[in-house]
C-alpha cells in the first residue's frame, strides 16, 4: 500500500492507502475523494483528473504521456506540475506523495 | 411476430432479420421513427467495424463503429484518424468555413485554446445569475393546464437566450442565432433536390456571415468588453486569426451549443416522464441534479456520431480501415453497449459512474462547452423543481430525419399546476 494524499483546492485533506497497480486517480475515485470527474474512466482522453503534484514528488511520478501532454494543452490553470492522475501508477516508491486538486476540472 | 401489435418487437425483428449488408443507418425514415437502436444492438454483437458500401450514405461508403471502446480508441487516435475535412459524413459544401472541430493539431490546439477559456467554469460561474433569471422568467411565462410544445418554448428559446447572452448578440434577434444553426445541419427535406438545397444553405449562411461581420466591426472598433465576440476581437492570440476563421469559430458555437442542448432540454423532460419513478426520486433528492443532467445527456446523446478519416490503415476489430476512408463513431450506439454500461437502455439517473459516457466525445476535440451544457440544464432542473409539481408528455414527440443530430422538433405537454 501507499500513502497518498489528495488535497483539495479549500484545503481539505484526504489520506488514502492506495493498492500498488492503480492509479493515483483510481485510488481517488474508489475511496470518493471529490474533485475528481475521470469522466473517461483512466483513458488520458478527458483530462477531468487534473492534478498539481507536489514538486519534491515530480522526478518519482515520471514523465507525461504524449496523450496526457495533449490533453493538458487544453486544461484549465495548467502549471508545469500538473498531470493527469489516470496516467500516474501506484507503487511503493510512491508511499507518502501529496497531490492538490485544482480549483475546477475543464 | 410482425402483426403491427408491437411496433419496437416488429422493429427489432426487421432489424434482427435483414442481410447485414443491407443495414443503412444513415436512413432517416428509422430515426424519424425512433427503430434505429436494435440495429445497433445487432451491428454491436455481429459486426462491431462494419462497411457501408457506397449508395447507402449519398456521399459514399463508410465504416461504422459502434461498440464504446472501439469508439475511444478511435477517438483518442487523432493522428490515424483525422477530423479534416468534416466531421459528418456528408462532404463538406463550398461555403464551409474553417472551424477548429475539423481541423487536425496544431490548427486545431491554437483555436481551441482561444475558446475554452470562455466557457470554463470559472468564466461561468460569472455569467450563472444572468443565465439563471433568464430561465425564471421564460419558466414563469409558460401556460398552466393547457397544452404546448416544449421544444420551442422553452428548449430553443433557453438555448437561443444562452448563445445570445454568450455572444452578446441583440436579444431580440437571438432566434436568429437557432435559424441559423438549424440550417447550417439539415439534410435536404423530401422531393427537394440537393443543388436546391445547396443554393439555400448558401444564402442563408451568408446573411449569417454579413451579420457576424457587422458585429465583429463594431466590437473591433470598441473599447474590449467581456463577450465572447469582443473576446476574440480583441484577444492577442485571435488577433491573427483571418476572417473567416473567425466567423467559423462563431458558427461551430452556435452549432456545436444549439441543438445539443437543446435535445437534452427535451430530453430530460420525455425521460423523466417516461420514467416515473426516476422521477420520484429526483423530486425527493434535488441533489441528484447534476448526475440526472449527465445521465440524460447519455440517454439523449444529443449528437449520434463524429465522423474522422483515416490518415493510414488501421486495423480494428480484425477488418482493416484504409487510408482515406470515412469512419463514423456511433456515439448513441457505445452509450447502449451494455458490455460498459451497465442496463444501457435503461434511464437511471443516479447510476453509478454517470459520468463515464461518450455524448462528448474523448481526445482532443471533447466538447469544449460541456461545462456550459451541463450548467444550464442544472439550472432548468432546479427552476422546474422549484415551480412545478410534474410536466407530462401528452403526445408522441416528433423527432428529427437526421442520423447526426439526434433530437425532438415537436414535444406536446401540460403542466397541470404550479407548486
Ligand atoms: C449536451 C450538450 C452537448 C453535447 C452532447 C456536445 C457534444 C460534442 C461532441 C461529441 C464534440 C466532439 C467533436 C469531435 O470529437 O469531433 C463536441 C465538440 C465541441 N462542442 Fe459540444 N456538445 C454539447 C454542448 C456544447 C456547447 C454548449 C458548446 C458551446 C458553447 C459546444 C461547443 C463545442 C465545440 C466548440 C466543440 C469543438 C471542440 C474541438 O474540436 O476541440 N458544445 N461537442
Ligand atoms: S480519467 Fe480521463 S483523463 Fe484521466
Amino acid at each position: 500500500m501507499a500513502k497518498i494524499t489528495y488535497i483539495q483546492h479549500s484545503g481539505a485533506e484526504d489520506t488514502i492507502d492506495v493498492a500498488p497497480g492503480l492509479s493515483v486517480m483510481e485510488g481517488a475515485v474508489k475511496n470518493n475523494v471529490p474533485g475528481i470527474d475521470a469522466d473517461c474512466g483512466g483513458a488520458a482522453a478527458c483530462a477531468t483528473c487534473h492534478v498539481y503534484v507536489d514538486e519534491s514528488w515530480l522526478e518519482r511520478t515520471g514523465a507525461r504521456t504524449t496523450m496526457e501532454e495533449a490533453m493538458l494543452e487544453f486544461a484549465e490553470a495548467v502549471e508545469p506540475n500538473s498531470r493527469l492522475a489516470c496516467q500516474i501508477k501506484v507503487s511503493d516508491v510512491l508511499n507518502g506523495l501529496v497531490v492538490r486538486l485544482p480549483e475546477n476540472q475543464h | 411476430m410482425a402483426d403491427g401489435t408491437n411496433p419496437a418487437a416488429d422493429a427489432r425483428a426487421r432489424a434482427f432479420s435483414m442481410p447485414l449488408e443491407d443495414i443503412n443507418l444513415t436512413d432517416v425514415a428509422l430515426w424519424s421513427s425512433h427503430t434505429i437502436l436494435p440495429y445497433f444492438e445487432r451491428l454491436r454483437a455481429e459486426d462491431p467495424v462494419h462497411y457501408h458500401p457506397a449508395g447507402q450514405h449519398r456521399d459514399g461508403a463508410y465504416w461504422s463503429v459502434t461498440r464504446f471502446n472501439d469508439i475511444v480508441v478511435v477517438d483518442t487516435n487523432h493522428e490515424a484518424f483525422s477530423s479534416e475535412p468534416s466531421i459528418t459524413l456528408d462532404d463538406p459544401s463550398d461555403v464551409v468555413l474553417p472551424m477548429f472541430i475539423a481541423m487536425d493539431p496544431p490548427k486545431h490546439d491554437a483555436q481551441r485554446k482561444v475558446v475554452s477559456p470562455i466557457v470554463s467554469p470559472h468564466n461561468l460561474h460569472e455569467m450563472e445569475p444572468l443565465i439563471r433569471s433568464r430561465i425564471q422568467k421564460t419558466l414563469d411565462e409558460l401556460p398552466i393546464g393547457e397544452a404546448f410544445d416544449w421544444v420551442d418554448k422553452v428548449s430553443v428559446e433557453l438555448t437561443g437566450q444562452m448563445l445570445a447572452t454568450l455572444f452578446d448578440f441583440p436579444f431580440e434577434d437571438r432566434r436568429k442565432l437557432t435559424y441559423w444553426s438549424d440550417v447550417s445541419v439539415a439534410e435536404p427535406p423530401d422531393g427537394v433536390l440537393v443543388e436546391e438545397h445547396m443554393a439555400f444553405f448558401n444564402q442563408v449562411m451568408g446573411e449569417c456571415v454579413e451579420y457576424f461581420t457587422r458585429l465583429w466591426n463594431e466590437r473591433v472598433n470598441a473599447p474590449p468588453r467581456g463577450d465572447l465576440i469582443s473576446m476574440m476581437a480583441h484577444g492577442e492570440s485571435t488577433k491573427n486569426m483571418s476572417p473567416e476563421e473567425f466567423l467559423g469559430n462563431l458558427i461551430l458555437l452556435i452549432v456545436g451549443g444549439n441543438d445539443t442542448t437543446r435535445n437534452t432540454m427535451s430530453g430530460s423532460i420525455l425521460a423523466l416522464d417516461r420514467n416515473p419513478d426516476e422521477r420520484a426520486k429526483l423530486y425527493a433528492n434535488p441533489g441528484l441534479i447534476p448526475s440526472m443532467v449527465s445521465e440524460t445527456i447519455r440517454w439523449q446523446t444529443p449528437l449520434s456520431y463524429m465522423r474522422r478519416t483515416a490518415t493510414r490503415d488501421f486495423e480494428l476489430e480484425g477488418k482493416t480501415i484504409r487510408a482515406g476512408e470515412k469512419v463514423a463513431m456511433w456515439y448513441l450506439s457505445g452509450n447502449r453497449d451494455e458490455t460498459v454500461i451497465e442496463r444501457p437502455n435503461d434511464y437511471w439517473i443516479d447510476r453509478p459512474n454517470v459520468r463515464h459516457h461518450l455524448s462528448f466525445g474523448f481526445g482532443i476535440h471533447r466538447c469544449v462547452g460541456n461545462r456550459l451544457a451541463e450548467l444550464q440544464l442544472k439550472i432548468l432542473w432546479e427552476e422546474i423543481l422549484a415551480r412545478f409539481p410534474e410536466i407530462n408528455v401528452v403526445e408522441e414527440p416528433t423527432r428529427v430525419p437526421n442520423s447526426f443530430i439526434h433530437g425532438y422538433s415537436e414535444m406536446k405537454v401540460v403542466i397541470p399546476r404550479r407548486f
